[in-house]
């Protein structure tokens, strides 16, 4: 509780721009700069810049490197090629969520993962335990070296190309190039956490801070603005995207958290895939769904979910969706009550509120296809 | 520093008072609505409720955060603004104005004079409002 908080390179740049700092996962990172509403719509409309550079790098060398990373994730690694990138799963042995990752294959033995920042040492210890140094695959954190930008919105591309020296428009989703952007080396990645188009950008530490300030200028007539974990949060919520530490954890498994997509127990032997296949087998006893608000009210997280006076489930992540002009959230609700339209309630401040399961997305996501 | 209207009066859970003839109209402050944030939902009483001073009345939610709204004083609620609770953004746009949320008809004339003046609530804020 007393650690000192840690501060990205660009700590320095968020108080000039006047954002508001708080303490998020052992880091000082920016809540808003402007507005969470107003930066929520710059990212639709326009263009955003995210400073993510908390989030922790491994990177993981050797010609067992595959197989260590196969044995680790949820996910088939064996499917990534050298460029891809494949959204994946760290699972205890019963089938719980030790954290959700990136997976980059920069080359037939050589990955790198990108996972939370909350999650870094607790990640770290959990990879060294479960295949360990050496056997022909070393392990390297470098989150400390590594800064990274979010660059986020229907004019991402656009910005991103003035400053690139590579055509990056032909970057596929979930692929990445190695580059240079306003002359600083960068893994450009086709990949966010917004439901809209856009890059992540991976630099140095020390040159991270150039990178921003490089992003913001060219980004001037585009409406390019910095945007804070607020606008990030609501952006993520209205994709149905998890967050770690609200919507999965070390008690909720893959499956009912809806990420059966990243679970490949084809691929052979991985940690979780027992515990997993018996959840499969059985069935789910709740599912992680999408939740819109009937009566006027903010469901949030740890709020009760109730259906006729009974407890059901409990809210993951709620708040108003700027984008949707409705109170939306996700819930974890018995698998019997997850059926789109099923009526529900959210006890709020000791009252039910109706609410009812929705489709997701909330809002159409508009990455780039292909 | 927030703006603080001379001639208001002033909870340290950072509501504003206007006497209006015998009658006291409540908001939060510049303050309050700033440190909360984009403002997206607002729940007030019904018009003939009692409020109690430095009890709930209400709540107030941004984004990020739930706060209860505090009656500076005690009385019937005589009035409420319901544009608020369907434009809950207008708190942030217009906290002394289009942003106020309820009219008190005091029970307790005494409450007035502990509530803070504009310079005592300044003051308040310059040492943190904590």
């Amino acid at each position: 509780m007393d650690t000192p908080l840690q501060r990205t390179p660009l700590y320095e740049a968020h108080v000039k721009a006047g954002a508001r700092m708080v303490p998020f996962g052992g880091w000082e990172m920016p809540v808003q700069y402007a507005g969470i509403i107003e930066e929520h719509r710059a990212v639709r409309n326009a263009v955003g810049l995210f400073d993510v550079s908390h989030m922790g790098e491994f990177e993981l060398t050797g010609p067992h490197a595959l197989d260590a990373l196969q044995r680790l994730t949820t996910n088939d690694v064996a499917a990534l090629a050298v460029g891809q990138v494949q959204y994946s799963l760290l699972c205890y042995p019963r089938g719980t969520i030790v954290d959700d990752l990136t997976v980059y294959r920069l080359a037939d033995d050589r990955f790198m993962l990108t996972v939370n920042a909350a999650n870094i040492d607790k990640d770290w210890a959990h990879v060294n335990q479960y295949t360990g140094q050496g056997q022909g695959a070393r392990w390297k954190n470098v989150s400390a070296d590594t800064g990274l930008i979010a660059v986020q919105g229907p004019r991402a591309e656009a910005l991103v190309c003035r400053l690139a020296a590579e055509d990056v428009a032909k970057i596929g989703y979930y692929r990445f190039a190695r580059g240079v952007v306003a002359g600083i080396d960068a893994l450009i990645s086709r990949t966010g956490y917004t439901g809209e188009d856009g890059f992540e950008l991976y630099a140095q530490a020390v040159a991270t801070a150039r990178l921003w300030a490089a992003l913001l200028e060219a980004g001037r007539d585009d409406g390019a603005q910095p945007i804070g974990l607020g606008a990030r949060d609501t952006l993520r919520l209205e994709m149905k995207y998890a967050l770690y530490g609200n919507d999965i954890d070390d008690t909720t498994n893959a499956l009912e958290a809806g990420l059966g997509w990243v679970v490949k127990p084809a691929k052979g032997e991985f940690i979780g895939r027992e515990a997993l296949e018996k959840v499969r087998r059985e069935g789910v006893r709740r599912r992680l769904v999408g939740i819109e608000m009937v009566d006027k009210a903010v469901a949030r997280h740890g709020y009760p979910v109730l259906k006729d006076g009974r407890r059901v489930g409990v809210v993951t992540s709620g708040s108003y969706g700027p984008s949707v002009d409705r109170y939306i959230a996700m819930a974890y609700v018995e698998t019997a009550l997850a059926a789109m339209g099923t009526a529900l309630a959210v006890e709020v401040r000791g009252q039910a509120k109706a609410a009812r399961v929705v489709r997701t997305p909330f809002h159409p996501p508009r990455v780039k296809k292909g | 520093m927030a703006h603080v209207p001379k001639e208001l009066r002033y909870t340290r859970d950072h509501e504003w008072a206007k006497r209006e003839d015998d009658r006291v109209r409540v908001g939060i402050t510049a303050y309050a609505a700033e440190q909360l944030g984009d403002v997206v939902f607002v729940e007030l009483p019904k018009v003939g409720a009692t409020a109690t001073a430095k009890k709930p009345f209400g709540v107030v939610e941004s984004v990020k955060a739930v706060s209860d709204l505090f009656a500076p004083v005690s009385g019937e609620i005589v009035e409420v603004n319901t544009g608020v609770p369907n434009a809950p953004e207008t708190v942030n746009a217009d906290p002394y104005g289009r942003g106020w949320m309820l009219v008190i008809a005091p029970s307790h004339k005494a409450e007035w004079a502990q509530l803070l003046t504009a310079e005592q609530y300044e003051e308040f804020l310059a040492q943190g409002a904590h």
